[in-house]
């Protein structure tokens, strides 16, 4: 059947179904193949905290997310151009966001009288049958039939039938987009190497929902989105999690120390333990613990021992670990702490992202103990930055945080692959030559305030530390009242001289003679820039300051930020990267913030900044 | 190049710190501390491959005296410190220095994964029965009714059996000693070192500020005969100077008397054997038996936790790792923009 082609710049598509569906399989699919096609993406999968939530209700909602074009994508996008459901409940959580005229491809299986009562739709008012989605493209198709139809010929059973029905979905968004089949054929043959009937019989659902939209006449197009202009390089598909584990693995091979992951799974941040265990053959030691405190404290062990020592986590667990955090400062070992946020307090919004433990990092300990906070802020951005933040914990012998989140973690882009050579040497602190006579003093510095931590098992370096107040050089306790001052400032002032090393702070957009300031951190990154872009293509003139170092802060940021009298702070809390800028530059900041669970859409950024530019 | 063999030798004196001793004047941390150097340089390993971590109490400030290498870490978290070390660091000697607050209540929940998972660590629980370092309230091993500074009517709580819950927990090696009995704790030191797999030895410990006599029925003279029973491998249960004896009725241990019954009658101490050694820590709930002193037992089959790291990590090796490492980045798909 010959459609007419329609040539489009950017898409934007929902997958949404039940949980059991397998909509996360499908969206990384189609992200795969359209990355590797050469469009840039932005994906943003959204699922529920319970594993099996009721099936077909509201809570079980599943949704993958994926903005693609032929420029530069930003976000997942606000709205979406396409919108796949496989039931009622689907439907009811996503049409919000559809875009008027927009297309929705409908599983009529899906809103039979059970879907429709599970999700507390009236059976007489069924959306495919009363003209409520008359604003829309609606496309309604039997796909559970459709798909069971295609495997007839497996003889699977009638459960094993239906599950292929995200693969003939697939196959059908495959066809209206112009993409091919093989990498998701390799995918599945991969998949299902050693049941080849179930691996034939998706591949058969996939081909007839291609051929679906092939030979049925119900949609008018089929879209092109040409391939996106990047710099040259090699390019692979990669979510913050999987950057994170190859980040840290990078550093632990040019550190040439062994790598110890010491854990506690938790969501978002269990899969950096996934990956990381994968890879032992690299000298990776993943210790899955007890709880989140034997975690951070084996970790710590390990930093003594000479290893890398480091513990992901997120906002709970990043508190129960707080006390080892202190030892650590006090021990001045090299320690990475990172924390996938997710929303909270306490257990909170397990599945959806938030930035609401800045002021955990900066501040959530006994005592004075301040450490280094350092925030990726892209998906791919994840891999430099884990490796940044072992190379300033060996090198500066002082614990670094991570802040990444939900949305940075799970969500993938394209990445131009950096090699292994094109990072940054790593040189550690750690002494483990032996000495002729021991005159080894624990906390004599060097010039950055690092210490040289002599390992156990090194001759004539025998020592003692612990978290008791140090006297100066020598490490022994000490109570002495001016000693105690001594140190607390020695800690922090080591902290503050990593400033020496992180990159001046620029300007994304604009510049200091701009009309307004909006500084933002961490995974805001994408939404903020959309819309700054947005804005200075429309006439108006703002700048942008993204910050991914937050203490020490960029030591050129105050003469960036005095010039501005409007600034404003955007984030994913209730305030709290404003508090720090109003405590450091003395400015009357303006936020921006948004505590839902989900990524800012550009356009409340951008009105955010045209109201606040509006009120001279 | 110095001759290893020489330079590695030392003494007990070599393991004195310039830090001033700071337990209570007759504590019995002093003869345990002094017991552990008294062994140490009879191990065959040198000085600086022993690593003592300890915890927060009294017993924890152990590290600060002993001029190995040493770390005070925090509360209850000591063995989960030394657990990181160990699989890293499989050749050092690890000791944790603990206490019954630390070990059995702010880390009851690493000690009892610890023992599960079975690093070679060797365990020193200083049991005083008491809170020393805060000064005087009742522990997880005080016994029902104890006054202290937090129970002035009596604890209503009942105590853990120490050596019972580490059983439970699939301990490969428990035994108990006594601060009094310096020759007794050096035997028992000596065999959890030898042991591969994580040693948990319990020490009565005698706190003389805040809980004095808590012991003295295993260690006063007249009556120490008759509360405590000393452990042989494959030898039977006898004590009071060989008067007594315990047999098995079943499962239940009894005392008898060794005028009316022969040694033939004991049960006779098989250290091998978990079900024995369950009878054994139970012998701690029962006011007429003996307490055990000893290796109560010990399985030397159990693979250690760093043995299986170590041996999946050496099994995947790969030779050349960055190279490696660059194709990994590269090996889900992956496109090239010219």
């Amino acid at each position: 059947m010959n459609n007419s082609k329609k040539q489009l710049r950017e898409v934007v598509i929902k997958f949404a179904g039940d949980s059991g569906d397998g909509i996360q399989l499908t969206g990384n699919q189609f992200a795969e193949t359209t990355a590797l096609f050469g469009n840039d993406i932005a994906t943003f999968p959204d699922f529920p905290a319970e594993i099996r939530a009721p099936i077909g209700t509201v809570p079980g909602v599943s949704g993958f997310q994926l903005h693609f074009g032929d420029t530069h994508i930003f976000t997942p996008g606000d709205a979406y151009d396409v919108l796949v459901v496989m039931n009622a409940a689907a439907l009811k959580t996503n049409l919000k966001s559809l875009k008027p005229n927009g297309i929705i491809i409908a599983n009529i299986s899906g809103f039979d009288s059970k879907n429709l009562r599970l999700a507390n739709i009236p059976e007489e008012e069924n959306p495919l049958e009363n003209n409520s989605l008359h604003n829309y493209q609606v496309h309604k198709i039997d796909i559970t039939k459709l798909t069971k139809l295609a495997v007839a010929e497996y003889n699977l059973g009638n459960k094993e039938s239906e599950r292929c029905k995200n693969m003939f979905v697939l196959g059908l968004v495959y066809w209206l987009y112009h993409r091919t089949m093989d990498k998701t054929i390799q995918f599945i043959e991969q998949r299902f190497k050693k049941e080849p009937i179930i691996a034939n019989a998706n591949i058969t659902a996939l081909k007839a929902g291609y051929n679906f939209g092939d030979t049925t006449e119900s949609f008018t197009y089929q879209y092109e989105v040409a391939k996106a202009e990047s710099q040259p390089g090699l390019y692979r598909s990669i979510n913050g999690n999987q950057a994170m584990a190859m980040g840290f693995l990078a550093a632990s091979l040019n550190a040439e120390l062994p790598l110890f992951l010491g854990t506690y799974p938790i969501t978002p941040a269990s899969d950096i333990l996934h990956e990381l265990s994968k890879h032992k053959g690299y000298d990776v030691y993943t210790f899955q613990a007890e709880d989140e405190i034997s975690g951070v404290c084996a970790a710590i062990g390990a930093s003594y021992g000479g290893s890398i020592g480091i513990t992901t986590s997120s906002g709970p667990g990043i508190a129960l670990k707080t006390e080892a955090i202190g030892l650590a400062t006090m021990l001045e070992l090299p320690l990475v702490i990172c924390n996938i946020q997710r929303g909270g307090p306490s257990t909170g919004l397990p599945t959806k992202t938030e930035q609401a433990d800045l002021m955990q990092a900066l501040y959530g300990r006994n005592g004075e103990c301040p450490l280094v906070v350092i925030a990726p802020s892209t998906h791919s951005d994840c891999y430099e930055m884990a490796y940044i933040a072992i190379k300033i914990a060996l090198e500066h012998t002082v614990p670094v945080m991570i802040l990444s989140d939900g949305f940075i973690a799970n969500g993938a882009e394209p990445w131009n692959i950096k090699t292994i050579e094109q990072l940054p040497p790593i040189k550690s602190n750690f002494i483990t030559t032996d000495a002729d006579s021991n005159n080894y003093m624990p906390y004599l510095r060097n010039a950055n305030l690092s210490r040289n931590i002599a390992v156990p098992g090194t001759r004539n370096y025998e020592h003692r530390i612990g978290g008791l107040e140090k006297e100066n050089i020598t490490g022994n306790i000490s109570y002495d009242p001016l000693n105690h001052e001594l140190m607390v400032k020695l800690r922090a002032e080591k902290v503050e001289r990593v400033a020496d090393i992180i990159p001046p702070q620029k300007f994304e957009s604009g510049n200091e003679k701009s009309s307004l300031l909006i500084i933002g951190w961490g995974s805001t990154y994408g939404s903020i820039g959309a819309a700054v872009n947005e804005l200075n293509n429309e006439g108006y003139d703002v700048a942008q300051i993204h910050l991914k170092y937050i203490n020490p802060l960029p030591a050129n940021l105050e003469e960036l930020i005095k010039p501005f009298d409007k600034v404003m702070v955007a984030e994913l809390n209730n305030g709290q990267l404003i508090k720090l800028i109003r405590d450091k530059y003395l400015k009357d900041a303006i936020g921006i913030n948004k505590i839902q669970g989900q990524p800012f859409m550009v356009k409340e950024i951008k009105e955010s900044i045209i109201n606040h530019l509006n009120n001279a | 190049m110095h001759n290893p063999e020489s330079i590695d030798i030392f003494t007990p004196k070599d393991l004195e710190t310039d830090q001033e001793v700071r337990w209570c004047p007759g504590c019995g941390d002093y003869a345990i501390l002094n017991s552990v150097k008294k062994i140490l340089p009879d191990l065959g390993q040198p000085k600086h491959e022993f690593v003592f971590i300890s915890g927060i109490g009294c017993s924890s400030r152990f590290p600060y005296y002993m001029n190995t290498f040493g770390m005070h870490s925090i509360h209850g978290r000591a063995t989960a410190v030394a657990t990181g070390l160990k699989v890293t660091r499989p050749e050092l000697s690890v000791w944790v220095i603990t206490g019954d607050g630390d070990a059995l209540s702010i880390g009851g929940n690493h000690l009892i994964h610890t023992l599960r998972r079975n690093p070679d660590l060797n365990i020193l629980l200083f049991n005083n029965q008491i809170y020393g370092l805060t000064k005087g309230q009742y522990s997880p091993t005080s016994e029902v009714g104890k006054v202290t500074k937090s129970s002035p009517v009596g604890s209503v709580e009942s105590p853990f059996n120490p050596l019972s819950l580490c059983l439970g927990a699939n301990s490969t090696f428990i035994a108990r000693t006594i601060d009094k009995d310096a020759k007794h704790q050096q035997e028992i030191y000596k065999r959890a070192y030898a042991h591969k797999g994580t040693s948990m030895v319990e020490i009565y410990q005698n706190c003389n500020v805040f809980n004095d006599h808590a012991f003295d029925i295993f260690t006063d003279k007249e009556i120490k005969l008759l509360n405590g029973i000393y452990l042989e491998h494959q030898k039977p249960l006898i004590y009071d100077g060989g008067k007594k004896g315990i047999r098995l009725n079943g499962l239940q241990p009894e005392v008898i008397d060794l005028e009316e019954y022969s040694q033939a009658d004991c049960m006779v101490h098989d250290e091998t054997d978990k079900t024995k050694a369950f009878i054994l820590t139970q012998f701690f709930e029962n006011h007429l038996l003996p307490r055990p002193f000893g290796v109560l037992y010990c399985d030397n089959s159990k693979p250690t936790l760093e043995g299986g790291m170590n041996n999946q990590i050496e099994r995947a090796n790969i030779v050349d790792k960055k190279l490696a490492f660059n194709s990994l980045l590269m090996t889900n798909a992956y496109w090239e923009v010219k």
